[in-house]
């Protein structure tokens, strides 16, 4: 049994996810993209531990995903902070370091 | 592979569908779907351990604090439609297919061969024998890992924190406040008055009466008034027939619903006199 499928579906869930983050514009749906290249990130880690027979690949799903889990907490808080301040989430109306 | 095929193309359909619909809350329910077949396919792969974790950090924590945020952002923040550089949607798309097609003709290219399986490495369990590996080699990124948490909920906490800027309310200043408005405009000084209540209709969106007969235009909440559903009680009185069919037994059912249909003029006056008065309140 190959193992191919698998990566090819991790491979289309990360172009989505990367489409994801450069077409829309509400900051938390680009936040959720992340996650997702993140998650298919992790399908071909674990994928491979399998296809190698040994759990390296797993450890790094599981760091991949601690990283995740403070990396959101972090952006989410970004988040909250510029919405209190500019009334808006969108990606667009954080331009302020431009000029 | 059973799994697999029925998952893969639920997820896909999954993921598309974050590119595409317009609410945020959607997305992170389609989000929700992707991880949670995500979850099965871990343990298709031999990583029960994972599966584990897949549900309860992603699903369970991660998701749960995107639509908290949601929620405190406001849920009707939709996307704009505008475009700040021009042509970026499309080719950000094109972008996407390229890169989609190059990965997965590299994937499908590559000969992986006969996958080795973990039956060797999981025979004393899988958790066991994550844990040998975590706190043997990897124990140095494990111990960096909580510096990598503590760092997080430090700077959520520092992120998320507001200086209070004026004093906080105490109930004394609240009161002098009242007192001030009474001098200043002749606010009064007690609470609204109640709706009215009458023998018949003691409902919210029935004003009060004063004592010359006028409606108490403040009685009822002005959500009632600028949604048009005010009733008058001096309306419902004047339907004598059916208060009189309600006495002699008739079933209060449908005398209230003729009692409402009966004057349809009457609650639209009522409802759209305190529209000015009641924006003040």
């Amino acid at each position: 049994m190959s193992l191919t499928p698998y990566i090819v579906l991790s491979a289309i869930l990360f172009t989505i996810g990367c489409v994801g983050v450069l077409t829309r514009r509400n900051a938390i749906v680009v936040f959720m993209c992340v996650e997702l290249m993140l998650n298919a990130s992790n399908l071909a880690l674990v994928t491979f531990a399998k296809q190698h027979g040994n759990l390296d690949g797993q450890i790094a799903a599981f760091f991949v995903m601690v990283v995740a889990a403070a990396e959101v907490v972090v952006g989410l808080a970004i988040i909250m902070t510029i919405f209190r301040s500019r009334r808006s989430a969108s990606v667009d109306d954080a331009n302020l370091l431009k000029y | 592979m059973t799994a697999f095929w029925i998952l893969a193309p639920i997820m896909v359909l999954a993921a598309l569908g974050i590119l595409f619909v317009r609410k945020a809350v959607h997305a992170a329910l389609l989000l929700a779907i992707v991880m949670i077949g995500l979850a099965v396919l871990y343990a298709v792969l031999e990583a029960p351990f994972l599966f584990a974790v897949q549900i309860i950090v992603y699903t369970g924590a991660i998701l749960m604090l995107f639509l908290f945020v949601l929620m405190l952002v406001g849920v009707d923040a939709s996307d704009s439609v505008v475009e700040t550089l021009k042509g970026q949607r499309a080719l950000a798309l094109g972008t996407g297919v390229v890169l989609g097609m190059l990965l997965v003709t590299a994937a499908t290219q590559a000969s992986l061969g006969v996958a080795r399986g973990l039956g060797d490495v999981n025979a004393d369990g899988n958790i066991q024998g994550l844990a040998n590996i975590m706190f043997s080699r990897y124990v140095f990124a494990f111990e960096v890992t909580s510096a990598l948490l503590i760092t997080a909920a430090l700077g959520a906490m520092v992120l998320a924190h507001r200086e209070r800027l004026e004093p906080r309310e105490s109930q004394a200043s609240v009161a002098r406040q009242r007192m001030r408005d009474y001098a200043d405009t002749g606010k009064p000084l007690g609470p609204l008055p109640s709706p009215g209540v009458f023998a018949r209709h003691n409902a919210v969106d029935t004003p009060a009466l004063l004592p010359d007969g006028t409606v108490a235009d403040a009685s009822i909440s002005r959500v009632l008034a600028a949604r048009g559903s005010v009733r008058s009680a001096p309306a419902l009185a004047e339907n004598i027939e059916d208060i009189e069919r309600q006495l002699a037994g008739g079933s209060p059912v449908v005398g209230q619903r003729a009692g409402a249909d009966a004057p349809p003029q009457e609650p639209e006056r009522a409802s759209r006199n305190p529209d000015p008065t009641g924006e003040d309140q």
